[in-house]
């Protein structure tokens, strides 16, 4: 089961690698994890996507909880928070399949960001379902090369 | 006003404003500003023969004396080589600071000699480490270290620090209080919980107390005994719980676990409520977790919350410092016991007294040879059970736990999560030097001695008169007992040569020290008795039976009800369900 926690760290040197460390020698499984600062200088926020049944999630939390430099965990729930990831892919294309290829990418509300006479750039932010729909639907073009930046969440309101 | 000093002075400085009044390390290279700076300090320096001695002195230490304990060693091979005790302190929760130096910052990352990433080998085995940049945050890391090591579940704080940032400049200026936003250990037990384990313990029927370090490390022994007495609930404990509750108390029924004596284990089997305090259902403790304590709701009363539920699920969990939480427990309890109508417990406890008659700690006392659990009997009786006993790790340490019956905490100092061969020694001279008007004694085996076995030279030349008391085998014993029970008895690997090598009294004089010899059961009260008279630190060489084995033994992974090897008793496999005796 995937769980996506949000974690406010202290942003000091060696946070990350506190984080990772933590994951590996524990044995949990780390699905995606991306780090960004806040509004404020000194504190970053981890998004963290786990694969864990909810019993070691319990785990997670409190194991993560016990490193001095994390502040806060919330496990976000997917119905009450907002989550997106942002793909670059490189396409192959030519002068015949260039507009099929710009085409599915106006359905998926993507951006062309680079273009030469063999490949485009492609960005196309949104949930990982809709990512990997994207993914697959320009694969049989030919994927040159492809990043994707992890998931990035927020909890709604307030 | 501000103070201008160097980084070295500011930490010297510092570590004389947490009270620190003692050091053990060795110096190097890049430590050599602080040395230099800790010469004219009233700090004393214990100077170990290696940074693993210098580190489990320091734990020692903090262990017999309930405060931090401070390690110092340089970069590189002085700090991997630290890495052994901070790891053992950091398994039993031993508040330790320590201290290495580091390649300067412009030479960190370019393999500079006597170089190692010291804050990432040691980022698994410490609560914190710091890597210090600039003079100016000595004081606040070291001020931080300290409140992090010996708060909230106590653990080993490294300090990293590079030689140029201790020959920097600062402005000395400490704070009041450590400024730490996402560090907040929980200390006092939630309200409602406390009144749903009073309520589960006044309406159980068989319940067990299980009592680990943290009933230590908290100072709740008072408290514990409070419990115990006034619900007339038996008591087990764990290695680390050992001195927690008195031994010799009636309600105690000693150690549970791998070694643990049958009532203990028998009882966890069938009680219908565990109340586990500062315990951490270890996998020596439980034997198959499947199988432990299936009859029964648990009450988990720790500091740290992922120790609830990590292996055993709590029923009622409470997350609090122990001395705290079974205080309002106690009140709590008085308070309902009015309401909650208490079930009868006597055939309860009629089974457990039966049990404890019946399956005592024994071995054969009349074999006409010198057997290890006669030498802890009588170190126990000739120092009436008050010396802080230090143990090394494998059997002898099993039958000084077994055998060594102590009432008060912080006498029973044991590398009990990562089993350190070689800790007991340099422990023993850590708390001899925090305590020293007592008798400290580590009960060693030949094996693991030897892997620390040049701290004598510190016991000597510190004056520290720690008596050793080799239970010497001539194997790595627990190794050859495991080989005798579960691979066919094929010796690999085990054997230490007694006959040959080493002779412990020529290395014991060699150092300094005093070497005694004792092969005969009628000499070990008087070899004893010489060791405790000597003002020096003394090593008695006692030749025990080679192959002697620690009984009772449940094997690894199977359940507590499964023990082998009485030698005395005819071993009847006690399972619940098939037991001649009526389990409840």
């Amino acid at each position: 089961m995937k769980h996506t926690l949000s974690v406010l760290v202290e942003n000091k040197p060696g946070v990350l690698a506190r984080v990772a460390e933590l994951f590996a020698r524990r044995g949990f499984n780390i699905d995606s994890l991306a780090v960004g600062t806040t509004d404020r200088p000194d504190i970053s926020r981890m998004t963290i996507v786990v694969d864990v049944a909810e019993h070691s999630l319990e785990q997670v939390r409190k194991q993560l909880h016990k490193l001095i430099n994390v502040i806060e965990i919330v496990d976000l729930d997917p119905e009450t928070s907002v989550a997106r990831e942002l793909v670059l892919a490189k396409v192959k294309v030519d002068k015949d399949t260039r507009s099929e290829v710009i085409e599915i990418v106006d359905i998926f509300r993507g951006n062309i960001v680079d273009v030469s006479p063999e490949s485009i750039i492609v960005e196309v932010t949104g949930s990982s379902q809709k990512l990997q729909a994207f993914e697959d639907l320009v694969r049989p073009y030919g994927i040159r090369e492809l990043v994707r930046t992890g998931k990035v969440a927020l909890p709604r309101g307030k | 006003m501000q103070v201008k000093m160097t980084g070295a002075q500011a930490l010297v400085r510092s570590l004389e404003e947490e009270g620190v009044e003692i050091i053990f390390g060795i110096p190097g290279g890049v430590l050599l500003p602080v040395f230099d700076v800790l010469y004219d300090s009233p700090i004393r320096k214990v100077l170990t023969r290696h940074e693993q001695g210098a580190a489990h002195a320091a734990d020692g230490y903090a262990r017999a004396t309930g405060r931090v304990g401070v390690c110092m060693a340089t970069s590189g091979p002085g700090a991997t080589n630290l890495v052994t005790g901070i790891a053992t302190a950091y398994m039993d929760s031993i508040p330790l600071v320590a201290i290495t130096g580091q390649v300067a910052t412009n030479l960190i990352g370019t393999d500079a000699f006597q170089e190692a990433d010291t804050t990432g080998i040691t980022m698994p085995i410490v609560k914190h480490n710091y890597l210090v940049k600039d003079p100016a945050d000595i004081p606040d890391v070291v001020q931080e270290a300290f409140y992090i090591a010996r708060t909230g579940r106590p653990g080993p704080v490294l300090i990293d620090l590079p030689v140029d940032v201790s020959r920097g400049e600062l402005q000395y200026r400490r704070r009041e209080h450590p400024v730490l936003p996402g560090y907040k250990p929980t200390l006092k037990g939630h309200k409602k919980q406390i009144r749903l384990a009073a309520r589960a313990i006044l309406e159980a029927r068989n319940p067990v107390i299980y009592a680990g370090g943290g009933v230590i490390t908290s100072g709740a022994s008072a408290e514990l005994k409070k419990l115990a007495e006034e619900n007339g609930i038996h008591v087990t404990h764990t290695l680390m719980g050992k001195g927690a509750f008195p031994e010799s108390h009636p309600l105690s029924m000693g150690m549970l676990g791998m070694h643990g004596t049958r009532c203990a284990n028998y009882a966890m089997c069938e009680t219908d409520l565990v109340i586990a305090v500062g315990a951490r259902f270890d996998d020596r403790i439980t034997g198959k977790l499947s199988e432990f304590a299936p009859k029964a709701r648990v009450i988990h009363i720790d500091v740290d919350p992922a120790e609830i539920s990590k292996n055993v699920r709590a029923h009622i969990p409470i997350v609090g410092d122990a001395r705290q939480v079974l205080k309002d427990l106690n009140a709590a309890i008085r308070e309902m016991r009015s309401e909650v109508q208490a079930p009868d417990r006597s055939e309860w406890n009629a089974l457990i007294e039966g049990w404890k008659k019946k399956y005592p700690l024994t071995y054969d006392r009349d074999s006409g040879t010198l057997k290890p659990q006669y030498v802890v009997e009588r170190i126990h009786a000739l120092t009436r059970g008050e010396a802080i006993v230090c143990t090394e790790v494998g059997q002898n340490q099993m039958w000084a736990a077994q055998y060594y019956k102590v009432d008060k905490p912080r006498r029973f100092i044991s590398s009990g999560g990562l089993g350190t061969m070689g800790f007991g020694l340099p422990a023993a001279i850590g708390a001899q030097l925090g305590k020293p008007g007592e008798v400290v004694f580590d009960i060693a085996g030949d094996g693991s001695v030897q892997m620390t076995i040049q701290e004598l030279a510190t016991a000597v030349l510190e004056g520290a008169p720690v008596k050793v008391a080799i239970l010497n085998n001539g194997y790595l014993g627990m190794v050859r007992q495991w080989q005798q029970l579960f691979y066919h008895g094929k010796y690999s690997c085990s054997c230490l040569e007694r006959e040959r090598t080493p002779d412990f009294v020529l290395l014991a004089e060699a150092y300094g020290a005093k070497g005694i010899r004792v092969k005969d059961p009628e000499m070990v009260d008087q070899a004893i008795l010489e060791a405790l008279e000597a003002p020096c630190p003394v090593l008695i060489d006692f030749w025990v039976d080679p192959e002697e084995n620690v009984y009772p033994m449940v094997a690894p992974g199977a359940p507590l009800y499964d023990m082998i090897g009485d030698l005395l008793y005819p071993v009847e496999k006690v399972h619940p369900e098939k037991a001649e005796e009526p389990f409840l």
